[in-house]
């Protein structure tokens, strides 16, 4: 069974384009003074109108991570474990994200992490994964 | 501000468990009318007492439901809603339905939550696809479909066990003391005849024996989904006079609803039940001390932890020395899930969420049997919608 991919939407669509690139680019709010994720039409918490494309070095720390023996659904079956993980970047905002490259028990919550960009050429589109820096 | 306390719970409701489903498939349009029946009869009202209804949807039509339901019913309502709060959805009901009998609204609200997945098969409609995205849409344009879906982050076991290893990280872990409280529900389950797994005591070392499903959280420590359902009569003083049952009366509520995904919480290990927990005991007017018996929500063990620390009966962090040190069983300092919670008890799709108001009840109202806590006069009930990311407290007395 094939992985479900995003559908970038037009206010989101900056943001994958930016994967293509193995960029990451986030919106920021200047009067919040607040790098957010995901992206939004507006700023969240305030309703800002005011957000901003920024590109951001995708570097952060592991906030948290579960490793799943059992697929958490039919896709997942053929590619255990799974390394399900927060991500928080270093400019503050948290997302979700799958680790690769990881021994199960060299992880640690607050270990550091860098982007790696998956790259699905067929369907266009770059999943923004992370692997211990 | 809030409640002054003057509606209360008269009927309850609640169908054992069962791990598959048993007699004729039912739509849950008639689930609503058989749970509603056995509610109405348990507080010793009729039908056309009720002018209130409060609903979580129904399989059978995505629009309309208090209308439709109202219609097949016959009743009509003065007040007609559809709770869409996850696992808190039961708990939120009950302030709907107690809020609304203050205000003059209504006089006796049902609030009914049907949990029996068998549903007639059509012969000439396709069959209703669930597909495998449970509580996540994967709508175009929905925040889940687009940055959650795509990396696995489905289902609940993963991001409860992100939470476990999170909690474990900052304040320190115990296995033994999550699968204590699994072990301990499961006592007050083997006291009570209609918990799914009564007869089956289990140990601390069961638990941790038990396979890792999503480390670090067990198999034991995880709901395992039921079939049943469960109706609620709330009424208002002048009603409750009239019923058989002793009026468990909602005295203080709170509610708090922050975000779908956990990655977004603005702390993951402050859940929101804290916030509603404050509000519920300042409304009551009533301290945590005064709490007879405990129903905390239960789908997963580190759910039932969080929730004791934030909802205040323990400092934050230390929530393990709290379920160390205390017994949590129905005769114990600290009476929790005293039917053997979800965990044990079962839990029957939404209708888990409303287990917890029913155990609660139960307590108060002296009916829990074997399971029963002495003096029994206060009640905390908990729910918890999504992952910990919706939730609801209840503060339940008797006179």
């Amino acid at each position: 069974m094939d992985k479900p991919l995003p559908e970038p939407t037009p206010v989101t669509k900056p943001f994958w384009d930016g994967l293509s690139e193995h960029k990451v680019k986030i919106q920021y709010s200047p009067s919040a003074d607040r790098y957010i994720f995901y992206p939004r039409v507006l700023a969240p918490g305030t309703l800002a109108d005011d957000l901003e494309w920024r590109e951001v070095s995708g570097e952060g720390t592991l906030y948290t991570f579960t490793v799943a023996d059992r697929p958490t659904a039919p896709p997942w079956a053929d590619a255990l474990p799974q390394f399900l993980a927060i991500v928080e970047l270093d400019e503050g905002p948290r997302l979700s994200s799958e680790l690769v490259g990881a021994a199960p028990d060299a992880l640690r919550v607050g270990m550091r992490v860098k982007p790696v960009f998956e790259d699905h050429p067929d369907e266009g589109v770059t999943l923004l994964k992370f692997t211990p820096a | 501000m809030g409640l002054r306390g003057e509606a209360a719970i008269v009927g309850i409701a609640e169908l054992p468990p069962v791990r598959k489903p048993t007699g004729p498939a039912r739509f849950t349009i008639e689930q609503y009318a058989l749970l509603a029946k056995a509610a109405l009869d348990d507080a010793g009202l009729t039908a056309d007492a009720v002018d209130g209804l409060v609903s979580h949807g129904i399989a059978e039509s995505d629009m309309f439901a208090p209308a439709t339901l109202s219609e097949y019913l016959g009743i009509p309502v003065n007040y007609g809603e559809v709770v869409d709060l996850g696992g808190a959805t039961s708990a939120g009901m009950i302030w709907r339905a107690a809020a609304a009998i203050e205000l003059g609204l209504c006089d006796v609200v049902l609030a009914v939550v049907p949990g029996n997945y068998n549903l007639p098969v059509s012969q000439t409609r396709p069959p209703r696809e669930f597909g495998y995205f449970g509580a996540s849409s994967n709508k175009y344009g929905s925040p889940q479909a687009e940055f959650e879906i795509p990396y696995g982050n489905l289902g609940q076991n993963a991001p409860y066990a992100q939470i476990a290893r999170r909690y474990a990280a900052e304040f320190g872990y115990d296995p033994r003391a999550l699968a204590k409280i699994a072990a301990e529900q499961r006592t007050n389950a083997c006291a009570t005849p209609d918990a799914v797994f009564y007869g089956q005591p289990i140990t601390i070392d069961d638990v941790l024996a038990s396979p890792m499903v999503a480390d670090p959280l067990h198999k034991l420590e995880i709901v395992m989904p039921c079939q049943g359902g469960a109706a609620v009569v709330i009424a208002s003083q002048d009603a409750a006079r009239r019923t058989k049952n002793r009026p468990v009366w909602v005295k203080g509520f709170g509610e708090r609803v922050t975000f779908k995904t956990p990655t977004y919480a603005a702390d993951l290990l402050r859940s929101p039940i804290s916030a509603a927990a404050d509000n519920a005991f300042a409304m009551a007017g009533i301290d945590r001390g005064s709490i007879d018996t405990a129903s905390i929500y239960d789908c997963y063990t580190i759910t039932v932890l969080m929730s004791l620390e934030d909802a205040g009966f323990c400092e934050k962090g230390k929530g393990i020395e709290f379920v160390n040190s205390r017994d949590l069983t129905f005769r114990g300092d600290f009476p929790l899930n005293t039917a053997g919670g979800q965990l044990s008890f079962g839990q029957a799709g939404m209708a888990g969420g409303m287990h917890h108001v029913c155990d609660g009840t139960r307590q108060v109202m002296g009916r829990a049997g074997d399971a029963q806590v002495r003096d029994c006069n206060t009640a905390f009930v908990s729910g918890n919608g999504g992952i910990m990311s919706e939730q609801v407290a209840l503060v339940l007395q008797g006179d």
